[in-house]
């Protein structure tokens, strides 16, 4: 059997359109340079007009599955309150979870048919699981783009992750295009720091 | 250089690899990005065709003038291009022909879960399964020697997880682009009855000089391991039975048609069970019981859906469920929606209103078919809102037909409405037609298409008149409607539904997510508004109603089918009085 210690899981889930693929082929990037394997699955087609998305990124030294079972979570990175909730049977015992405060409501939501959930992040903390909560889009307001919202929570996931800040600067610079370069870098680094 | 390329983006790369010369696809998803991809190879001549068939065409075409060719599709697709690929099957190749199935298990986005590998038993066609995307591309280029060397099309069958997955693959040097000589051989090109019989026992001996190479091709492998347990496996599943077991032995199928009875035996006698996993239909377990092999497969692997490695866990393991992480609140589902700003939401406003009945098809506005709106009331495949909106007609007369629309996408049409459509003048339909143009192909990421003027690999081309098109075809009442102006699309509806003969409406606007520039958004004026949730009918993630209701500003583009619909004038454009 190869070296499954190493492995890593990495959950990113929010709702279609708020940039959860950016911030996967980021970790790509940095992952491919460390010279791990990896396996990342994403989701394309109807589901991404609104729906819930999820990317599943595993890395280690042999990596098969590109999907991450129950359980199976080291991390779970949430776009959005709720998905947080809705994926939390994938959360490894021990594992994390990083939530940006940020509320859309489903359509079921929004005609009345039912309630939002009440407090996600309390909920999860009442489980005794370890939570980072934080409002990501006003970080990025402050970096210059509230659309960088997405920079933001990869910049607070890439500290629990073991690799080289300028690695993830690198990744940065071959992903996101010149004329957003400056915005996304204080973005990260926003992020990057938001835990200490 | 390694890259971490999607399965099929490795696609694409295997076909540039492989010097193949021309590439045509219809959009589906989860096949879509492989042409994308290809085009990004400008050595390759790449097209979006209207429908598969035609793509199909035009790679066996290509093929038979000696070039190599590619053709890819979702899987629902390989039924409208089965007709070509049914002949081309005895006809056989010149350059190496290739068609790519992408299949759905699961149906992420799709209307069944079809599985390609019976083409391989109905066609005699070899099937290759990749499991990741070195694979993918590895086996596009064994793919094309195989064609070439036994003379077949081959179909590598892809899904899902393998298409949009990403993994490491190492990039090789392309093969020179080598056009084999053409020379006119009726006998094999055109399958005339007396041709088609002689192919037909060449296509036998074909089917016997594969079945032996399926004994001795690397695509299928033994991985000697625990004998206490054989697992017989493909395509994605092998991943899983890696994660799950990975003690075991297994025999690791790449050709997944045919079998070599005695490489399968040669497992079977090495280890003490033998289980087969494979996604969806027993499609080996049946062939290798056929051996007389005794096998287990579906009695512990679902034959639904997709598989994964907590199923397999599941069927292999005596484990006891530790207690998961769960919310123990109600979470609401979030099925994908219309978009804020979409045009099909004034559509399906006006039709709910009406109150009418709706052949739908597919695309982006089969969502009409979703709350508040529940529009819809059938969906078939592609292009069948016509010839069901006739049939309604049919069966349940002039009356009912005058309260029923049918409603397809441009796209759509293109790809297989025109012939539904000319059907309904030629056998006298008094039915009215929707073609709810938005100038694209939305669903599977805004491709190109007849009608918008552009070709996929990026130049212009003749702007087809959908207008046009639908007068020839014989039509003689076309009106044009704006989705945004919900009175007089309303009027021209209940013009065209009493009208006696075949109508069609063309209602334009372009996707909202292709318009470069959006309007001022609206805002609620909360003094005027009475909170009668009158504006939340139109379905739009950008309105929600606490006491009064609000319009979310990132999210509105200032399309204003709300502020038709508010009765109160409450709905305003942002910072305007």
């Amino acid at each position: 059997m190869t070296n499954k210690m190493a492995d890593k899981s990495i959950l990113i889930v929010g709702v279609g359109g708020q940039g959860t693929l950016l911030a996967s082929k980021v970790l790509g990037q940095v992952v491919m340079q460390e010279g791990l394997d990896i396996k990342m699955s994403e989701v394309h087609g109807m589901a991404q007009r609104g729906g819930s998305v999820v990317t599943q990124v595993r890395f280690g030294e042999k990596i098969y599955s590109p999907l991450i079972p129950d359980e199976g979570a080291d991390i779970i990175l949430s776009f959005e309150m709720m998905e947080a909730l809705r994926y939390l049977p994938l959360l490894k015992k021990d594992g994390k979870i990083i939530i940006n405060e940020q509320k859309i409501a489903p359509m079921p939501v929004l005609v009345g048919a039912v309630k939002y959930p009440e407090d996600p992040i309390k909920e999860i903390q009442k489980m005794g699981i370890e939570v980072i909560g934080l409002k990501a889009y006003e970080l990025a307001k402050e970096a210059g783009n509230m659309k960088a919202a997405n920079v933001v929570l990869l910049g607070v996931l890439a500290k629990d992750l073991d690799f080289d800040e300028n690695m993830w600067e690198n990744a940065i610079k071959e992903t996101v295009p010149e004329r957003f370069l400056e915005v996304n870098m204080k973005a990260f680094e926003m992020g990057y720091n938001y835990n200490i | 250089m390694y890259k971490l390329f999607s399965g099929n983006e490795a696609i694409a790369r295997g076909a540039y690899e492989a010097g193949v010369k021309v590439a045509a696809a219809y959009p589906g998803t989860p096949s879509t990005e492989i042409l994308e991809n290809v085009a990004k190879y400008d050595v390759i001549d790449s097209q979006w065709s209207p429908n598969e068939k035609v793509a199909l065409e035009v790679a066996i075409g290509a093929s038979i003038g000696g070039a190599r060719a590619l053709s890819t599709m979702k899987h629902v697709g390989v039924n409208v291009a089965a007709d070509p690929l049914m002949s081309y099957t005895y006809i056989g190749v010149n350059g190496g022909l290739v068609l790519v199935a992408a299949d759905d298990p699961g149906m992420h986005s799709s209307q069944n879960e079809q599985d390609s590998r019976y083409w391989g038993l109905f066609a005699k066609i070899p099937v290759i399964e990749p499991s990741d995307s070195q694979e993918a591309k590895d086996f596009v280029k064994y793919a094309f020697e195989i064609s070439e060397m036994f003379d077949t099309p081959v179909i590598l069958r892809t899904n899902t997880r393998v298409s949009h997955s990403k993994s490491m693959v190492k990039l090789e040097e392309p093969k020179e682009i080598v056009i084999k000589e053409y020379i006119k051989t009726p006998e094999k090109y055109v399958i005339l009855p007396k041709h088609a019989r002689v192919r037909h026992s060449e296509v036998e001996k074909r089917r016997i000089a594969l079945e032996e190479f399926a004994g001795k091709t690397h695509l299928n492998r033994i991985e000697w391991g625990d004998r206490k347990l054989g697992i017989i496996t493909s395509s994605i599943n092998y991943q899983y039975v890696k994660e799950v077991i990975p003690e075991a032995s297994v025999l690791k199928i790449g050709l997944a048609w045919p079998l070599n009875e005695a490489l399968i035996k040669e497992f079977a006698n090495g280890v003490e069970r033998l289980v087969i996993v494979e996604e969806l239909e027993p499609i080996f377990e049946t062939q290798i019981k056929a051996m007389g092999i005794k096998v287990e497969g579906k009695s512990i692997i679902p034959r639904e859906g997709e598989l994964t490695e907590d199923i397999l866990r599941k069927a292999f393991f005596d484990i006891e469920k530790t207690e998961l992480y769960q919310s123990a609140q109600n979470l609401p589902v979030r099925p994908p929606i219309l978009c804020p700003g979409c045009p099909h939401r004034g559509t399906f406003y006006v039709l709910t209103k009406m109150k009418l009945t709706v052949t739908g098809d597919i695309g982006c506005y089969t969502l009409g078919a979703a709350p508040p709106f529940n529009r819809i009331d059938t969906t078939i495949c592609m292009g069948a809102s016509i010839g069901a909106l006739f049939g309604l007609e049919k069966a349940l007369g002039k009356e009912f037909s005058q309260k029923t629309v049918g409603v397809i996408g441009d796209s759509t049409f293109y790809h297989s409405g025109m012939t539904g459509l000319l059907n309904m003048v030629y056998n006298g339909s008094t039915s009215t037609l929707l073609i709810l143009d938005n100038s694209t192909t939305a669903m599977t990421g805004h491709q190109d298409h007849p009608g918008t003027g552009k070709a996929l690999m990026g130049h212009d081309t003749p702007h087809i008149n959908l207008e046009d098109v639908v007068k020839a075809l014989g039509v003689k009442r076309v009106r044009n409607a704006d989705p945004f102006t919900l009175k007089d699309l309303e009027a021209v509806l209940k013009e065209e539904l009493t009208a006696e003969e075949t109508s069609v409406i063309i209602v334009k606007r372009p996707c909202a997510l292709i318009q470069k520039k959006h309007d001022t958004p609206y805002s609620v004026d909360e003094d005027k508004c009475i909170a009668c949730k009158k504006c939340l009918k139109v379905g739009c993630s950008a309105i929600s109603v606490d006491q009064k209701s609000s319009i979310d500003q990132l999210m509105c583009v200032g399309c204003g089918v709300c502020r038709q619909v508010c009765p109160k004038d409450a709905i305003v454009k942002a910072g305007v009085q």
